[in-house]
């Protein structure tokens, strides 16, 4: 990387990437953000200048057209990319140290299972890594499956199962550990929009009762208004973000999707979505 | 489909039985001479006669052919795995595993024979030269496909390179692999009978090809014949065997296993 990068100068001390652990104070966020950008080889632009903190237990979705680098910022987040300049701060386990595996968990567009393996083992591949699957650890996995309605799909392979279903999969392998910070980048945009609502509200419970952070990417208005307690409108060709709205609709959501003050706040979002495709070279 | 099912095994009997009999009668009608062209029964009487001596040169054959296929997977595999480990290996060794390809095993088998002295190792080698290429090409290509989110998510859960290979990239090439074994199976039968009719016999035994050899100098062509039908029959079983084992290792999970057996 620091081979073709343009930037020499912020590769220092400045873009250091600290992935340690602060004070531990419950005020601290868990994921600071300040001055992130990333250009690739290539010399593309995908995101510049984002500042963004995350406070324990939000739920923030980044919302955005495609091409804005929603991903690439989640994969920055997830210690998977590097930014080119500024720096990111994930505050996961003991300060000083490396993040312990399994406190992040990342949800991908696509199921992506291992297609030779059952859903038990896809569930509890985290634990394999680790190097620990025991009895402890099985029971786990099923609790998992069992907290997206998979409860007797154990044996099954994911093949055999619907789109939806393999994308539960998906989500119970990244609960698995209980992680604090969930990572999904556009996890239900291959899905039908019934499936859909349905793993909305599923989601929605997960972190009702789990309370972890969430940072959910997405490029859908009513999914993002939803789900989130906050959103980040990001704008494309940089990556940047142009608004970050609170979202006050009180919890919980079901059924929400007909109040006018859904329907309002939509109307915000989107209003701000357009302002960002405005300003978006096509 | 118990129908579809018994099609596929009816329809081949049938027409190999109607060009079996068109054969026998194109024979007998012009009273062709056995050293011209046998008919069908005259290959089966000489298969009948011939038989316990010509199963005995097939086991020699067959010795050689397994042995070169089981040498074709393992060194093959192995190979494979260091090009997969390192660019550099693959880029500076690959057109050489494509020169030992492409050249005509007719022509470098007495080389062989010559610089290695133990004529059952000569054949070997002669046959896992026709054989170890298809692994090679198909099981770098498998190891080189693992699903890019799915590496991504191995490297944050902070598997090891060992866990990756272990868990995710030899899974990924099982089926490349198990492709590449089907095609090395008659290639490894190809190359020792190649190799033997270029050596002649292989020490004290001797195999199917110098039968096939010996016979055409005699103008036993029935048994020629005869020993042409072993070795194809033999062919076949080892294709429908690797085919047999690659679904059952395949079964749960790939593609290629589903589209036969669930139509």
């Amino acid at each position: 990387m620091p081979a073709t990068d343009p930037h020499p100068a912020a590769t220092g001390v400045a873009a250091t990437l600290s992935r340690s652990a602060g004070e531990g104070l419950d005020t601290e966020p868990i994921v600071a953000l300040s001055g992130v950008g990333k250009r690739f080889a290539s010399g593309l632009e995908a995101l510049d200048g984002i500042d963004l903190s995350v406070a324990r237990g939000e739920f923030l979705s980044l919302l955005g057209p495609s091409g804005c680098g929603k991903s690439t910022l989640l994969r920055i987040v997830a210690g998977l990319s590097e930014p080119t300049r500024g720096s990111c701060r994930v505050s996961l386990g003991q300060p000083g140290k490396a993040i312990p595996s399994g406190r992040i968990g990342f949800v991908f567009q696509d199921p992506t299972l291992m297609p030779w393996s059952t859903v038990a083992a896809n569930v509890e591949l985290p634990f394999r890594i680790a190097g620990r699957v025991g009895a402890e650890q099985r029971d786990r996995a099923a609790a998992a499956l069992r907290a997206v309605g998979l409860a007797g799909f154990e044996r099954a392979y994911p093949r055999q199962l619907s789109g939806g279903m393999r994308m539960r999969v998906s989500i119970a392998r990244a609960l698995v550990t209980d992680p604090e910070l969930l990572l999904l980048d556009e996890p239900f945009a291959a899905l039908d929009e019934i499936t859909r609502f349905a793993l909305n509200d599923d989601l929605l419970r997960l972190w009702q009762t789990r309370r972890p952070t969430v940072l959910f990417v997405t490029h859908s208005v009513f999914e993002s208004v939803y789900l989130s307690s906050r959103i980040a409108v990001m704008s494309a060709r940089p990556g940047r973000i142009v608004a970050d709205l609170p979202v006050g609709l009180p919890q919980p959501r079901e059924g929400a999707r007909t109040t006018p003050a859904y329907a309002a706040m939509c109307e915000t979002v989107s209003r701000a979505l357009g302002t960002a495709m405005a300003n978006t070279p096509a | 489909m118990t129908s579809q099912r018994a099609l596929r095994i009816l329809a081949p009997l049938l027409i190999g039985a109607v060009f079996l009999g068109v054969w026998e009668a194109i024979v007998r009608v012009k009273g062709i001479p056995p050293y011209i062209l046998p008919a069908p029964s005259a290959v089966a009487r000489s298969l009948w006669v011939d038989g316990p001596s010509l199963l005995g040169s097939l086991l020699v054959t067959l010795r050689i052919t397994l042995a070169a296929l089981a040498a074709a997977a393992l060194i093959g595999g192995a190979i494979a795995l260091l090009f997969s480990r390192s660019r550099l290996l693959e880029l500076s060794l690959f057109p050489y595993a494509v020169i030992l390809q492409v050249t005509p095993i007719v022509a470098i088998a007495p080389l062989i024979i010559i610089w290695v002295r133990q004529p059952f190792l000569a054949l070997l080698v002669c046959a896992w030269i026709v054989a170890f290429f298809p692994i090679v090409s198909n099981t770098t290509v498998g190891l080189n496909s693992a699903d890019r989110n799915l590496l991504a998510l191995f490297r944050l859960y902070g598997a090891s390179p060992g866990q990756i290979l272990l868990y995710l990239r030899l899974p990924t090439a099982l089926p490349y692999f198990l492709a590449g074994l089907r095609i090395s199976g008659g290639l490894a039968l190809i190359g020792a009978v190649v190799a033997e009719f270029v050596a002649g016999t292989g020490g004290a035994e001797t195999g199917l090809a110098f039968r096939i050899l010996e016979a055409g100098y005699r103008l036993a062509i029935p048994r020629l014949f005869a020993a042409l039908f072993l070795l194809s029959l033999t062919g076949i079983v080892i294709y429908l065997l690797l085919d047999w084992l690659s679904r059952r290792v395949l079964r749960h999970w790939h593609e290629s296993v589903r589209a036969t057996e669930e139509e």
